[in-house]
C-alpha cells in the first residue's frame, strides 16, 4: 500500500475507494499486531506522546467544558425550579456524550495531526522505504504502536477530561452559583450508574480512539511524498476524524441506550 | 555470514541476473527487455539519462517493486516469486544505500546502525555496541555515535547510512546515488570505503550514478540504460572511448542525440497560433 500516484476518477469512485484501502489497511494493522507486540518500548513511547503530550489541552477544555455546561444548565434548570439536579445533569452530559466526543476531536487535533505529519514525512523521507529494505515490518514497527497507543490513551484521557469538568461544574455551580454542595454531589452519585454510564463513555472513547487512530495512521502512510502532501494529509485527518467521531457517536449511542 | 562466502570466485554463477525485464509505472514503459548480468564481487556501475529508471532497477532487484515479466535472480532466487517472509530473508543480506541516506530521524546515529541489529538478531547489548561501534569506525564516525541525525552534514549522513547498511556484512550492497551533493573531500571519503569495503569484504556492489569521473574510479563494469533496454556495457574507460550515437552523447555530455533535447510536443509553429503551411 505504497504512495503511486491515483488515477484521475470520480470523486464519489475515490471517496468509496478510499473506506476500502482504509478497510484494507486496518486488516493489515490487525494482522501485524502480534508481531508488533515485541516493540513494546515502542508502544509505551508512543502512549506517552499521544496521552501524555495530550494531558494539558484535555484537562484545560475538560475545565472550561464543565463550567459552561454549569452555567448553561443552572440557567436552563432554574426556570423550571430545578436547579438541584445540576450535578446530575453535568455529570451525565459530560460522561456518556461530551468527554468521549470532546476528548476524540482533541485528540485528533492534537496527537492525530502529529501522527499523520510524522508517518508522513517518514515515506517522504524513505525511512519506511529503508525499514522495508532493512526487512522490518514498517506496519508492525511504526503504524501499530500509534494505532495502540490511541486506543489506550484516549479512554484514560477522557476520563481526566470528566474530572476536571466535574471539577470545573462545581466550581460554578456550588461555589459560584449557589447549589449546595451536598445536593450537587448527592443526586449526581444517587442517579449516574457506573455500568451504564460512565462504561459506556469508555467503550465510546475506546471506539473514538480506534476511527481517529485510524484515520491518523492511514492518511500519513499513504501521503503523497511531498510538502504539499504531508500537508493536505494532515488537514484531512483532522476533517474527517471530527466527521468520523460524530457519526460513531450517533451509531454508537443509539445502540447503547 | 562470514565474508569469505561472498568473495570472488567462490562462485562463478553471476550475483544478480536480469533477463528480459519488461515493466511499467503508471502506464509508461520503463523496461523493454531489459538483461543484464553482475558477476560476484564487482563494482558495477548503472548509467544512463535522468528517467530510464536506474533506481527504479535497484527496486526491482529488491523486490520493492515486481516485473510485468522477464525474471530478476539475486543469489539464485527469482525474487518476484519470493514470499514476504523469504524477500524479507533475502533482504537481510542486501545493503540498500537511499540517495538521501533515510536515517530514522527519532534515534541517534549508534542506534541507526543498531537497529538492524536489534531487529533481527538477539545479541547482547556488550556484543551490539562492539559491532556498531567496528561498523563506524569503519565509515570513520564512531566520534559521531551520540549525535542526531539532524546535525549531521549530508557527507556524514551518508557515511552513517552506509555504517548501517554493512552492519549485517551483506553479499551485495546497492548504493543509489551515492555521489550527488557531496564535496569532493566527502566525495572521495565515499569513493574510498565503496572500494574499501569491495575489496576487503568481498560485497558485490551495484551503484547507479551520473559521475563518470567518480564512476571511472570505482567501477569495474558500467551498463549503460536508456530507452528501457542496455544500449552499451564495457569497463568504464573503454566505454568512455566507444564510438556509438549513446556513448557519444551520455560521456560527451552532448545536449542533443539519440536522448532528444526537446520533450515529445505537438508542432511549434501550430502551438505558436500560425497555421501550419502558411506564410509567416
Amino acid at each position: 500500500m505504497s504512495a503511486q500516484p491515483q488515477p484521475r476518477r470520480n470523486w464519489l469512485v475515490r471517496g468509496i475507494a478510499q473506506i476500502g484501502e482504509g478497510g484494507l489497511f486496518f486488516l493489515a494493522i490487525l494482522a501485524a499486531l502480534p508481531k508488533s507486540l515485541r516493540h513494546l518500548r515502542e508502544i509505551c513511547r508512543q502512549v506517552w506522546f499521544v496521552g501524555a503530550m495530550s494531558l494539558v489541552i484535555v484537562m484545560t477544555c475538560g475545565l472550561f467544558t464543565g463550567m459552561v455546561l454549569a452555567l448553561q444548565l443552572y440557567y436552563t434548570l432554574s426556570i423550571f425550579g430545578g436547579t438541584a439536579a445540576l450535578g446530575t445533569v453535568v455529570a451525565l452530559a459530560l460522561f456518556r456524550e461530551l468527554g468521549p466526543v470532546l476528548t476524540a476531536i482533541l485528540v485528533a487535533g492534537r496527537a492525530g495531526t502529529a501522527v499523520t505529519a510524522e508517518i508522513g514525512l517518514m515515506r517522504a523521507t524513505d525511512q519506511i522505504d529503508a525499514m522495508e529494505m532493512m526487512a522490518v515490518d514498517p506496519i508492525a514497527y511504526i503504524v501499530v504502536p500509534r494505532y495502540l497507543a490511541g486506543v489506550i490513551a484516549m479512554p484514560l484521557l477522557m476520563c481526566l477530561f470528566n474530572a476536571l469538568g466535574l471539577f470545573g461544574g462545581h466550581l460554578v455551580g456550588v461555589n459560584w452559583l449557589g447549589v449546595d454542595n451536598g445536593t450537587f454531589w448527592g443526586n449526581m452519585t444517587a442517579t449516574v450508574d457506573l455500568w451504564k454510564d460512565i462504561l459506556d463513555g469508555v467503550w465510546k472513547s475506546a471506539a473514538f480512539g480506534a476511527v481517529v487512530m485510524l484515520i491518523a495512521v492511514f492518511n500519513g502512510y499513504t501521503t503523497s511524498p511531498t510538502s504539499e502532501g504531508v500537508a493536505y494529509s494532515t488537514t484531512r485527518t483532522v476533517v474527517f476524524s471530527a466527521i468520523v467521531v460524530l457519526a460513531v457517536d450517533f451509531v454508537m449511542t443509539a445502540f447503547l441506550t | 555470514m562470514s565474508s569469505a562466502t561472498h568473495a570472488a570466485g567462490t562462485n562463478d554463477a553471476p550475483l544478480v541476473q536480469v533477463r528480459d525485464l519488461h515493466a511499467g509505472i503508471g502506464g509508461k514503459i520503463v523496461f523493454d527487455g531489459l538483461s543484464l548480468d553482475v558477476p560476484r564481487g564487482s563494482i558495477t556501475a548503472i548509467m544512463g539519462p535522468s528517467g530510464t529508471g536506474k533506481t527504479t532497477l535497484l527496486r526491482h532487484l529488491t523486490g520493492q517493486l515486481r516485473a510485468g515479466s522477464g525474471s530478476v535472480r539475486v543469489d539464485g532466487e527469482d525474487v518476484a516469486r519470493l514470499s514476504r517472509n523469504a524477500l524479507f530473508a533475502l533482504r537481510e543480506r542486501i545493503g540498500f544505500l537511499f540517495q538521501n541516506s533515510a536515517l530514522l530521524t527519532d534515534f541517534n546515529v549508534f542506534e541507526n546502525v543498531a537497529f538492524p541489529l536489534r531487529q533481527h538478531a538477539r545479541l547482547p547489548e556488550v556484543l551490539i555496541r562492539n559491532i556498531v561501534l567496528t561498523k563506524l569506525q569503519a565509515v570513520g564516525l564512531r566520534g559521531a555515535a551520540r549525535l542526531m541525525p539532524s546535525e549531521l552534514s549530508g557527507g556524514m549522513a551518508r557515511r552513517v547510512a552506509l555504517a548501517r547498511a554493512i552492519v549485517f556484512d551483506p553479499m551485495l550492497i546497492l548504493y543509489d546515488e551515492p555521489f550527488v551533493g557531496l564535496d569532493p573531500i566527502a566525495l572521495n571519503q565515499v569513493l574510498r570505503l565503496i572500494r574499501t569495503l569491495n575489496r576487503t569484504l568481498g560485497i558485490t556492489s551495484i551503484l547507479v550514478a551520473h559521475e563518470l569521473a567518480a564512476v571511472r574510479r570505482v567501477a569495474d563494469r558500467v551498463y549503460l540504460i536508456a530507452n528501457g533496454k542496455l544500449v552499451a556495457q564495457g569497463a568504464p574507460d573503454r566505454l568512455a572511448q566507444e564510438d556509438s550515437p549513446w556513448t557519444r552523447q551520455f560521456f560527451g555530455g552532448e545536449a542533443d542525440g539519440p536522448v532528444p533535447f526537446h520533450y515529445p510536443a505537438p508542432d511549434y509553429a501550430g502551438d505558436l497560433g500560425f497555421a501550419p503551411g502558411a506564410d509567416a
